[in-house]
């Protein structure tokens, strides 16, 4: 079966998450996951609703520890040292997260400022420039002394992302960034991430369903199936949409149903 | 892509409903044997919203002669809707389990296509695993769940705490901005429902009093009877209650709302410790306002008091004033004091703790709020208790 794309990618690796497995209690959500994230490249986590990729992200970003298996950042091992090497390697993360998630107590350019005023030593004028660049960079500079609650899902989305590079972190997770979003908007964000990755050489890994953004902007991937609870197949969406023969990603890939006759049984 | 089947067939029937104009009055069906088949006649008009909506019998199909099939005849048919579809569907079970042929091509096309989408046996709901009483089990359960959250609770105490001394040294994660807005609104903000309140209970006491000791002739000795009271228990505990409702209730639906949110996980990924960033501010300005606002409750309540025995009972004011002096040593309000700081921290650690274990959807937030009150008020009184036991002890 062809589901493993060959690779010519000699990138060093930033990411290596070896047989890992997930589960809330005795519930495995995936099981057995691995898989490489070289630097630059911008990764998609796959597979259809309910299937776990959630899930994984939370993991790789440190909130849910994974009943088994290794996830290495570079040369360090996550989730073998104490907390305050995971809140030092955690330190190389950005997060976008679902719904933005921006502090709703405070003001867009607050909610960017305070991982610096928390874990810099910038003068607050200092900080606020920062703010502002990094604001301007997502088009988000006329709210920044707007809540959260004042603005669209859109908003808030490149609101959370410029929180999310608020300090300038070199691995950066999305997770879902155009669910909800209108076409135009969710163009405009892909614009946006690529921009990101080619100007800051930022690592992106990007948990997604969205099939248009995912073909133009992923070069790497990994599919998860929900089914078999585990990766079902590694390449990048173009590549498995062109080449994987297994069922449940030609289906996905080409937005067809899936024959229940065959979608069991491939492993 | 089912989506857009739907959108199409929803339309598909809206046009048919359009198109045919016939009303017929009450939905009806009726079959009827003929050559080499059974006819089903479908008549009226099925809306559901019309009401008096006919069953298909489980037996409907018993008089149907063994491999004839059953066609429907739907030229009578008035307007329809789900209705329609629901009976057809009632109707096909039926024909399944009777192994009965039918011939659904001759139902509409809207309808037979709505009635292929719905599945031939609809699934049977997994029975509930059977509720056992088992006494024993659920007071073991209890006792460790209760034991859980003591711990949980301490631990995340001592964090704070950990987070109150770096914030000493300069090296906190606490904003002061947050803990001004959350000073103003436990401590400023309250200062009306807990006068109000301590007003009343000071008023409400003198009252009590007076009926008992006038009889003694002994009416001045209700400016003792109400400061004591006062100092030593109302004050306090009122106090708590107050504010576990109001301000205990608001920190656990705050932090619970973050919580659905998200922002909770945003703060964990920045390495923002919750300890010290979130929970406190809140556990600080609750354990600062409320000996101060057990202080302004004593005040009140004495004032409460004196109101009373004023225009009530024959005391002068410089008499009351005298009196409560006299009745009041100062090791009441020390211990009136730190029961309120202990209260105070309690409410702050407590409500905290449930808003971060809560769900994360809208309902978790009412829960958590509910909780919280309840554990508040139920907790102080909890406490009070033990207070009472250690003052009797050592002599208070």
């Amino acid at each position: 079966m062809n589901n493993q794309m060959p690779s010519t990618d000699d990138r060093p690796v930033m990411i290596d998450v070896n047989d890992v497995t997930l589960a809330f209690g005795s519930r495995v959500i995936q099981h057995d996951v691995s898989f490489q994230v070289r630097r630059g490249s911008i990764f998609a986590v796959m597979g259809g609703s309910g299937c776990g990729k959630s899930t994984l992200l939370k993991s790789m970003i440190g909130l849910l520890r994974p009943t088994h298996g290794t996830y290495m950042v570079q040369k360090d091992n996550y989730w073998s040292g104490d907390d305050e090497s995971r809140v030092r390697i955690g330190r190389r993360f950005g997060v976008l997260f679902q719904s933005g998630a921006l502090w709703s107590s405070m003001t867009v350019g607050e909610n960017v400022a305070l991982p610096m005023q928390m874990f810099t030593r910038l003068e607050p004028h200092v900080i606020r420039q920062l703010v502002e660049l990094k604001l301007g960079l997502v088009g988000m500079l006329h709210a920044i002394d707007q809540y959260p609650s004042e603005l669209s899902g859109g908003m808030r989305k490149r609101a959370g992302l410029a929180r999310a590079m608020s300090l300038d972190p070199d691995i950066l997770f999305f997770d879902e960034p155009s669910a909800g979003l209108d076409p135009i908007t969710s163009a405009r964000l892909d614009e946006l991430i690529l921009n990101l990755r080619d100007g800051l050489g930022a690592t992106i890994i990007i948990v997604s369903h969205e099939l248009s953004s995912l073909f133009h902007i992923a070069d790497d991937g990994i599919f998860l199936d929900a089914d078999q609870k585990t990766a079902i197949a590694h390449g990048s969406p173009t590549w498995l949409r062109d080449h994987c023969t297994d069922p449940t990603v030609h289906a996905f890939m080409h937005r067809e149903q899936l024959d229940s006759s065959s979608s069991h049984g491939n492993g | 892509m089912p989506p857009r089947n739907r959108v199409g067939e929803v339309a598909a029937l809206r046009l048919e409903r359009l198109v045919k104009t016939s009303v017929n009055g009450a939905p009806q069906w009726h079959l009827q044997p003929e050559a080499n088949r059974t006819l089903v006649t479908l008549s009226g008009d099925w809306i559901a919203q019309q009401g008096h909506l006919p069953d298909f019998p489980e037996s409907g199909f018993r008089d149907v002669p063994h491999g004839e099939p059953v066609e429907f005849s739907t030229d009578q048919l008035g307007k329809w809707d789900t209705s329609l579809i629901s009976f057809l569907w009632e109707l096909k079970r039926t024909a399944r389990e009777d192994n009965v042929q039918l011939r659904i091509d001759t139902l509409p096309e809207s309808a037979r296509k709505l009635l292929d989408l719905l599945p031939e046996i609809p699934p049977t709901p997994a029975p509930l695993p059977p509720h056992k009483f088992q006494p024993v089990t659920a007071v073991g359960q209890l006792t460790l769940d209760t034991l859980n959250e003591v711990g949980c609770v301490s631990e995340m105490g001592a964090a704070a705490a950990k987070g109150g001394l770096a914030a000493l040294v300069g090296r906190g994660m606490m904003r002061t901005v947050d803990l001004m807005s959350d000073l103003s609104a436990a401590g400023p903000a309250a200062l009306l429902i807990v006068g109000v309140v301590n007003f009343l209970v000071g008023a409400i006491l003198a009252f009590v009093g007076s009926v008992e000791l006038h009889k003694f002739a002994a009416d001045i000795y209700v400016a003792s009877l109400v400061a004591i009271a006062m100092v030593r228990e109302m004050s306090a505990v009122m106090t708590a209650i107050i504010m576990a409702g109001r301000t205990g209730g608001a920190y656990a639906a705050r932090i619970s709302t973050m919580q659905a949110n998200e922002e909770i996980d945003a703060l964990q990924v920045f390495g923002i410790p919750v300890s010290s960033y979130l929970i406190l501010p809140s556990v600080l300005a609750l354990a600062f306002t409320m000996p101060l606002l057990y202080l302004y409750g004593c005040l009140i309540g004495m004032l409460g008091g004196f109101f009373v025995s004023y225009i009530m009972l024959d005391v002068s004011p410089l008499g009351y004033f005298h009196e409560t002096l006299q009745a009041l040593p100062l090791d009441q309000f020390t211990f009136g004091f730190i029961k309120s700081l202990v209260f105070g921290t309690f409410i702050g650690l407590t409500s905290c703790r449930i808003g971060l274990k809560a769900g994360r959807s809208a309902a978790d937030v009412g829960i958590a709020a509910t909780k919280a009150v309840v554990v508040g008020i139920v907790g102080v009184i909890a406490l009070d208790a033990v207070f009472a036991v250690i003052a009797n002890v050592i002599g208070i």
